[in-house]
This record gives structure tokens, C-alpha cells and sequence, in this order.
């Protein structure tokens, strides 16, 4: 996205409340009463730092947190909540306007149902809640602005597993108590959009996943390769932001540990079991196991939506095909 | 340590794709000390060569993987650019990198494996310890948590196995040893590795400037401190948990 930082420039707390905006008399926020299984502070991610060993991070379905920004007239990667399964209720402190898209969570505001993709006014003292996932997994909430915090090089973006991000910059999930401070007071955009244009459907016991083949499929035997783009494959409980298991036809390849390199976002592993592993945002940054190609990006998000259990179909693209899917996304947002 | 390389023989490279924005670049096989100054040129050229269209680099042992901005740059644009940068390359200064020294409490309360492999070998912890500080270490890849840093090679006889059971807490400034490398945990984690002893130096700290201590290619040499030593660095002297 155009906002990634490519420096390893730090972003400190004092940088940012050395700038206080005056025209604010009080902020625009929201109390966390509830949570569910895992809400997180995310945007695109955490960008220049992966030779250091630090991850990407970021909304596993970009997709969805850039368009509830919009609809709020926000930049597609600014900071909202990726909630994860549902559970989560929040307070408004002050009357604003929201945002939200991606997976239906049982979106109410004070018990009367909300639309799973729109913007709303919350007002003052009213709840926002979530209840469980109907379609889909993970919803996401904007504020005005995005959220209102301190970044550590240069995302907000929580990795637990790292101590990094979010709202403490320790890498916390949200907590009951937690405050959710709007970066603006007033969306950027004058116009309420209340829904959506157009949106693809969460995947529901289907998805077909486009992968960008790589260079080390040639090390897979030719069954396997033909199993692997035509068999169906079955999402696996054992997922996660770090990756997600797939269950299916076991894949043999000639390659066996190999010498561990970097590994990019939606990287397909196969380790010595033949099972792949889809390698999410929040990846170990190098590994050593033979891989069939990566996801697209779109397939990315779309694979953050799908419950375990869901089939899922491999199809092979190459990385102008995906490219070209990718950069349509983009020019929505303009 | 390695065998000498002919410095003026340019590794023949090649580029593979990897995903959608992302290609690897491929110099070597196997991994050895003497590629280092190979990777450390290729890393400085490709971040001077592809500037503001460059995400990421990741080099790593025998590869550097380069993530592009897919706004700016075609696959066949980025495949272009990485091999103009790549054009005469020369490798890096063996002193390229930085040296570090990192002090090191080795003892069989926070070094579980001391004293076993210290058996093994026939030998006294402290030869154990004179052979794993006997030497410098060079930063492969960075890597497992921030501020990882997968070091090598030490001693062919020092060389040990992951644990079968990796411990599911590893306390952060462990220094273990895995087959021929050697590392120190960057933060309380998981770990398979075989622990030897404890250093009070963070690795990885968001408030300093230069937040990962260790970046790929730097070198390492690590120094046997007393309990005393250790804890007057502030070290944590708590013992390891056995599993």
C-alpha cells in the first residue's frame, strides 16, 4: 500500500504528542466493556524491519479493514479493529461515526441489528456490540481517522508473539477498560456512505485461492502438483494470524530441509508430512521447508475469512494476473 | 574456519519467484562463513538499486529475499532492476560487518546443557566454555523472534542436536546451540535449543536507537563473566525450567 514505510525510522510517543491538535476539545472514543476470543489494534502492517527478525504483522483480510476505512472517508490502511470470532462490546464515550466490514459478527447497536458492512452513529453512551460469526470470521471497525496511538516502526499493528503494537505498543490485545481514541474527531468524509458499493461474499463452505506458483515447485513430483491444483483441500483447526493448515492429499517432494530463507506473505509450506501450511502476517520472517508458491494477496484475505472445515481450491496464477487483481483493488479506493 | 574462496570469482546468481511481490535471489548452496561478504554486497546493492520501490530485504544464510512495492514495479520490472544492481558485484570487506562481544554467565542453572554436553565430550564445563568463546561467530540470518540472531559455526565436536522436546520457556539472554550454530534467545519464547549459559545484554530494545543489536553479517565473540559479573550487569539469575 502507498503508505508503507520502507525506513526503519522509530515513531516515538513524544513525536506524536508533541502535536496535539487544539481544534479537539475532547476525543472522539470508545470503551471497551466486553471481548471475545481476540480483538486487535491492525493496519497493512510493519514494513523495513523483517532482516531484523520482526514480522509483518497487519489485517489478515486487508481487503475488508480498507473498506470500512473508506466508507469513512480514511486512508484504505489506517489503524482499526480486526475482531476475531465476535464477543466484543464497546461504549461510546462521545457520539461518532463508525465503520464496519468484513465477516457478519452479529453487529448490534444498543440490541438493534446493524448492517455487517456500513457506517453508523454511535451515540453518546450507546453500545456497539458483537455476537458470533454468521459468515465469515473476522469483522473490522473503523473510527474517524484511524486509531489514535503510538506507533512502533510505523504501524500499529499487534503481534502478540512479539510484544509489539497496539494500543500499549506491547503487543495487548483489547482489553475490557481500553479506550479507543479516534485519530479526528470528524470522518473525512462529508457524505455518509451507509453501504457498501459492492463486496464479495465471505466464503462460506467454498473458496477457490489463487497461488503465485515459485520457482521451488519444480522440487514436487508431478502427482502431487496435480493433486495439489486439483483436489480439494480442507482448512484445519490448527490456524492462526501466524498460518493456516490444510488437509488433503499428501504432497511429495525431492527437496528435503533446506537452507532457511526469507519467506513472504501467503507462502505455501510443505513440510515433511505433506500437509501445506499457508504462512499469514504474522509469520516467523525466514524458514527452511520446500514451498509450492504463495497466495495472492487477495487469496490472503479471503483465507482469513474461511472457518476451519471450509474447502478450499488452489488455482494457479502468475504474478502479472495477480498483480493486475491487486492494483483493481487499490483504484477502488481512489 | 572455511575454505579459502577465490574472492574475485563472482557467485553466479539466480532470481526465483516467490509470490506475487516477492523474488529470491539465490548465491549459494550451502551455508558457509565465507559467503557472508557475498550476501552483505548483494544486500547493499539491491536496498541502493531498487531505493523507495525496495518493502523489504531479507538476507539469510545463502539468499536474500526481496519483497517490492507491486504499485511501482512489474514482476518483470523488479526481476530487471535486481539484476542491474546485482551487475559486477564484489564482495563486501570481511570487516564489513560490526563486532560485538557479549558477555556471557555460563552455569548449569541457567545452562541446562553444560554439564551434558560437557560429558558427552569426556571434558569439564570449562573447556566447554573456552571452546564456544574460543572463536568469532559471524550473524547469518536474523530470524525466530526480533533480534534473533542465527550465528555460526562453532566447533564440529561442540555440535549438538535440537532437544527432542523443545522447553516451552526459554528465558530471554539464553545462549544455546543447535547443531553448528549458536544463538541467544531475543525474548522469553520456546525453544529447542541446547542452553549453555545467560547474557544481561538485550538484543532487541525499543528504546534504544539502534533497536536490534545485531544485524546480518555482524560478528560476535562471546566472554566468560563470573555470577557477580552477571548481576552487576543486571543479569536474571533464575534458573532454567528443566521443561
Amino acid at each position: 500500500m502507498a503508505t508503507r514505510t520502507t525506513t526503519q525510522k522509530v515513531t516515538t510517543t513524544t513525536a506524536r504528542n508533541g502535536t496535539p491538535n487544539p481544534t479537539q476539545p475532547t476525543q472522539a472514543s470508545l470503551v471497551v466493556e466486553r471481548t471475545g476470543p481476540l480483538a486487535l489494534v491492525q493496519d497493512a502492517g510493519r514494513f523495513g524491519c523483517r532482516h531484523l527478525g520482526v514480522t509483518q504483522g497487519g489485517a489478515l483480510d486487508w481487503i475488508s479493514l480498507g473498506w470500512a476505512n473508506w466508507l469513512l472517508g480514511n486512508a484504505p490502511d489506517a489503524a482499526g479493529i480486526e475482531i476475531a470470532i465476535g464477543g466484543l462490546a464497546l461504549k461510546a464515550e462521545r457520539t461518532l461515526r463508525l465503520a464496519i466490514a468484513g465477516a457478519d459478527l452479529g453487529a448490534t447497536r444498543d440490541g438493534e441489528p446493524l448492517a455487517a458492512n456500513g457506517s453508523f452513529t454511535l451515540e453518546q453512551g450507546q453500545v456497539l456490540a458483537f455476537d458470533q460469526p454468521r459468515a465469515g470470521l473476522r469483522a473490522y471497525l473503523a473510527l474517524p481517522g484511524g486509531i489514535d496511538a503510538a506507533p512502533f516502526m510505523g504501524s500499529l499493528s499487534t503481534v502478540a508473539r512479539e510484544q509489539l503494537g497496539g494500543l500499549d505498543g506491547r503487543g495487548s490485545a483489547i482489553q475490557v477498560g481500553d479506550r479507543l481514541v479516534a485519530a479526528s474527531s470528524t470522518p473525512q468524509r462529508g457524505e455518509p456512505v451507509r453501504e457498501l458499493p459492492s463486496l464479495s461474499a465471505m466464503p462460506t463452505d467454498e473458496a477457490v485461492l489463487e497461488l503465485v506458483t515459485g520457482a521451488q515447485i519444480a522440487h514436487f513430483d508431478g502427482a502431487s502438483l496435480f493433486a495439489a491444483f486439483n483436489q480439494p483441500w480442507q482448512v484445519d483447526s490448527r490456524a492462526d494470524r501466524m498460518g493456516v493448515r490444510l488437509t488433503g492429499p499428501v504432497l511429495r517432494c525431492q527437496a528435503g530441509g533446506m537452507v532457511s530463507e526469507g519467506i513472504p506473505l501467503g507462502a505455501v509450506q510443505v513440510p515433511p508430512d505433506g500437509q501445506p501450511i499457508i504462512l499469514l502476517n504474522d509469520r516467523q520472517t525466514i524458514g527452511g521447508y520446500p514451498r509450492l508458491g504463495a497466495l495472492s494477496p487477495i487469496a490472503c484475505a479471503r483465507l482469513g475469512q474461511c472457518a476451519p472445515g471450509t474447502t478450499i481450491r488452489l488455482s494457479p496464477v502468475t504474478p502479472h494476473q495477480a498483480r493486475t487483481r491487486y492494483l483493481r483493488q487499490l483504484a477502488r479506493w481512489r | 574456519m572455511s575454505q579459502s574462496p577465490s574472492p574475485a570469482l563472482s557467485p553466479s546468481f539466480r532470481m526465483e519467484t516467490v509470490g506475487m511481490d516477492a523474488l529470491i535471489v539465490r548465491l549459494f548452496d550451502a551455508i558457509d562463513e565465507a559467503h557472508m561478504p557475498w550476501i552483505l554486497a548483494a544486500d547493499n546493492a539491491l536496498r541502493e538499486g531498487l531505493g523507495g520501490a525496495l518493502i523489504d530485504l531479507v538476507p539469510s544464510y545463502t539468499t536474500l529475499l526481496v519483497h517490492y512495492d507491486i504499485e511501482q514495479l512489474s514482476h518483470i520490472e523488479a526481476r530487471r532492476r535486481v539484476q542491474q544492481a546485482l551487475h559486477g558485484l564484489q564482495p563486501a570487506s570481511t570487516e564489513a560487518g560490526r563486532e560485538h562481544r557479549i558477555p556471557v554467565w555460563y552455569d548449569d542453572s541457567v545452562g541446562p546443557e553444560l554439564p551434558r554436553i560437557a560429558e558427552r565430550l569426556g571434558v569439564d564445563t570449562d573447556e566447554i566454555v573456552r571452546r564456544h568463546t574460543g572463536r568469532d561467530y559471524c550473524a547469518f540470518a536474523l530470524g525466530f523472534s526480533p533480534g534473533y540472531a542465527f550465528m555460526g559455526m562453532i566447533e564440529e565436536a561442540l555440535a549438538t542436536p535440537r532437544l527432542k522436546t523443545p522447553r516451552q520457556k526459554v528465558a530471554a539472554g539464553s545462549v544455546g546451540i543447535a547443531e553448528r550454530q549458536t544463538a541467544i534467545y531475543s525474548m522469553r519464547s520456546p525453544g529447542g535449543w541446547n542452553i549453555l549459559g545467560r547474557t544481561a545484554v538485550k538484543l532487541f530494545d525499543r528504546d534504544r536507537d539502534e533497536i536490534s543489536l545485531f544485524r546480518p553479517g555482524d560478528r560476535v565473540r562471546f566472554e566468560p563473566i563470573s555470577r557477580e559479573a552477571f548481576i552487576e550487569q543486571g543479569g536474571d539469575t533464575t534458573p532454567l525450567e528443566e521443561r
